[in-house]
């Protein structure tokens, strides 16, 4: 099967101020992936992430959508690339002065002509989606934390992306519930059709979901491998990697053959 | 059996057709409804949630449905939404007069409560600080000494001079009729030391530290950093609020009296360039207006009114919610009860002091 490249990184860099992060990433992702951006806590995934969504712009490099240069255009360009793909903050980042309703209906305001009922009566349908219904009228702090990822995941698909970002979506929760929002995220990306690019470092989330991966890492400031994460395990030769995959013992966990 | 056969665009983008229109089609006694679509379907989840209610009214109606001509992804979408939480959802409506009326009631009695405690906290936290057994933080103390007076100059010393300037303007023109000029230093030394001197740096204060006060607070509570000192068991009033009071309260009465100098200097300008006074006449008439009593008057005022600044900042910044506009919500009401106290303040303690 050869998918179509719908995302492309070449050789980004990234730094804050003279701090380099960053240096040589490279990478690729189809359509229809589950990719995982991995590696050890402050080696840089969020703000990769944020070059993806353009937040931070690379001090070099391009990240290309389809094959439109994302950081050549303007600002414009850029939100129009955006509006095709929904992104889930690692802290949730609802807006904590609206109800979860207003949430999820605010990007549909902003980017359709639906009139107010068809916009109540989808978010409405958004947050079952998520298992969120009737807790429209809720303010995000009346929320457990697992229910506000949730519920900033139904404002993410709110308009059906193409793309769909998420930094760290079961940091905090309880091993079942990282597991049924992972299965909720391969349900969502079957039915929507989507791209998934997930940053992440749940080893059982990395093996369970994902197609494609990269690894990056702080004291190398670059990345250590590319592939998918079970060949990665099996096949790496850095000890980075190998440790990172397996926890420190050197072998493969066993449940990640099931 | 009833076939709906789905063709064209069902996105959110294009028109689509009203439900009501389609149910009336579907006979009453139907005992099946079979939904498919050809290759022309491009379909967003609205598509979704048209199926949803199209599929709710068949199950009330008891009509059986079959969907597996349908996309994958669509029938997935429906079978997400069906693992529904069934939480009803919270009472709305508009509240009856009675019920809003004990509600107000209530309100106003907790905050009551929490004002006194609030209070209490205060008081029980400084006796704790005398005897050295709280823990506080001097670096925030002198901190915060330096952004209630330093940072503080130069908006002060703008609007005190111009107060003096307007004061000896105003008083100019009406005391030219009696050709008692010389007055106006009288007036402009009286009214900066004993009301304008200490009521300026007050208002000034209270726009800029007492809301700082309440947003830095009220930011914590919402990152849940207070909840987080309240279980190192670090009180966060004697750790939070007593070096922000303390400090405002150490430097208002500084800042009273350069307030002071600086409008009596105001007053100086005019005197000097307007009415012709030599500079040396201007101080003489202006120190044989003021006494020592009356600047202590000012003085004291000035210290009264930090503690109110203070207290209404840290007060609402405690109490804030925890959304973004619970925090802007606190900011504004404690400019607006600082504002308030003052001037209340200032009435009594006039009264008091002209006893
Ligand atoms: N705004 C900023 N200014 C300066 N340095 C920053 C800024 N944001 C992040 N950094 C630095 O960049 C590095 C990577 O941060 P980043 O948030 O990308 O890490 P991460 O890989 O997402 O970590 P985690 O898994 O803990 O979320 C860190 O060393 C951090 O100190
Ligand atoms: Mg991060």
């Amino acid at each position: 099967m050869s998918a179509q490249k719908v995302l492309s990184v070449i050789d980004v860099s990234s730094a804050y101020g003279d701090f380099v992060l960053l240096e040589h990433i490279t990478f690729t992702i189809k359509r229809g992936d589950i990719f995982i951006i991995m590696g050890g806590s402050g080696c840089g995934k969020s703000t990769m992430l944020r070059h993806l969504i353009g937040l931070k712009r690379p001090y070099k490099g391009r990240v290309l959508y389809g094959d439109k240069d994302f950081w050549a255009g303007d600002e414009e360009d850029r939100q129009q690339i955006m509006r095709r793909a929904g992104v889930l903050y690692q802290s949730g980042a609802l807006w904590s002065s609206m109800t979860l309703t207003e949430n999820v209906a605010l990007p549909l305001q902003r980017y359709t002509d639906l009139r107010p009922a068809a916009i109540n009566e989808l978010v409405e349908f958004k947050l079952s989606l998520v298992g969120l219904d009737g807790f429209g009228d809720f303010y995000p702090a009346e929320l457990s934390g697992g229910m506000r990822k949730r519920a900033a995941l139904a404002r993410a698909i709110a308009l059906d992306p193409e793309f769909l970002f998420f930094d760290e979506p079961s940091a905090g929760l309880d091993p079942v519930s990282s597991r049924r929002l992972d299965e909720l995220i391969l349900e969502l990306r079957d039915s929507l059709g989507a791209t998934v690019i997930i940053v992440t470092h749940e080893l059982a989330s990395i093996y369970s979901i994902a197609t494609n991966a990269v690894f990056l890492d702080r004291e190398a400031k670059t990345m250590l491998a590319t592939g998918n994460p079970k060949t990665m395990v099996r096949e790496s030769t850095n000890p980075v990697v190998r440790d990172f995959l397996t926890r420190g013992t050197g072998k493969p966990p066993e449940w990640m053959y099931e | 059996m009833v076939t709906l056969r789905l063709t064209g665009c069902w996105k959110s983008s294009c028109s689509i057709p009203e439900l009501d229109h389609i149910l009336q089609q579907i006979p009453d006694d139907t005992p099946a409804l079979r939904i498919t679509c050809d290759r022309s379907l491009v379909w967003d989840s609205i598509l979704a949630v048209f199926l949803n209610r199209l599929l709710t009214y068949c199950r009330n109606k008891s009509i059986a449905t079959n969907l597996s001509d349908l996309p994958s992804g669509v029938r997935t979408l429906l079978a997400l939404a069906q693992k529904s939480s069934n939480r009803p959802p919270k009472a709305t409506g508009r509240p009856g007069f009675v019920y809003r009326l004990g509600t107000l009631t209530i309100n106003i009695f907790t905050q009551g409560k929490e004002l006194v405690n609030f209070t209490g906290e205060i008081v029980l936290s400084l006796m704790l600080l005398v005897r050295g057994k709280t823990y506080f933080r001097f670096r925030d103390f002198f901190y915060f000494l330096q952004n209630c007076g330093a940072d503080a100059l130069p908006i002060v010393s703008l609007i005190s001079i111009l107060v003096g300037v307007i004061l000896a303007f105003v008083g100019a023109v009406q005391l030219r009729m009696f050709g008692a000029q010389i007055y106006v230093a009288n007036l402009v030394a009286l009214s900066m030391v004993l009301e304008m001197g200490a009521m300026m740096s007050a208002v000034i204060m209270a726009g800029r530290t007492g809301a700082s006060f309440a947003a830095q607070l009220g930011t914590m509570q919402v990152n849940e950093e207070i909840d987080a000192l309240r279980t190192l068991g670090i009180s966060p009033v004697s750790y939070l609020v007593l070096p922000r009071m303390l400090a405002l309260i150490c430097m208002m009465p500084l800042l009273c009296i350069y307030a002071d100098l600086l409008g009596i200097a105001g007053g100086a300008i005019i005197g000097t360039g307007m009415l012709d006074f030599s500079f040396y006449e201007y101080i003489m008439q202006t120190k044989s207006a003021i006494h020592l009593d009356q600047i202590s008057q000012g003085l004291i005022k000035s210290a009264v009114y930090g503690v109110l600044i203070s207290f209404s900042g840290c007060y609402q910044g405690m109490n804030s919610g925890r959304s973004a506009s619970a925090v802007g919500e606190a900011t504004t009401s404690a400019v607006v009860l600082s504002i308030v106290l003052i001037v209340v303040s200032d009435a009594i303690m006039t009264v008091i002091f002209s006893l």
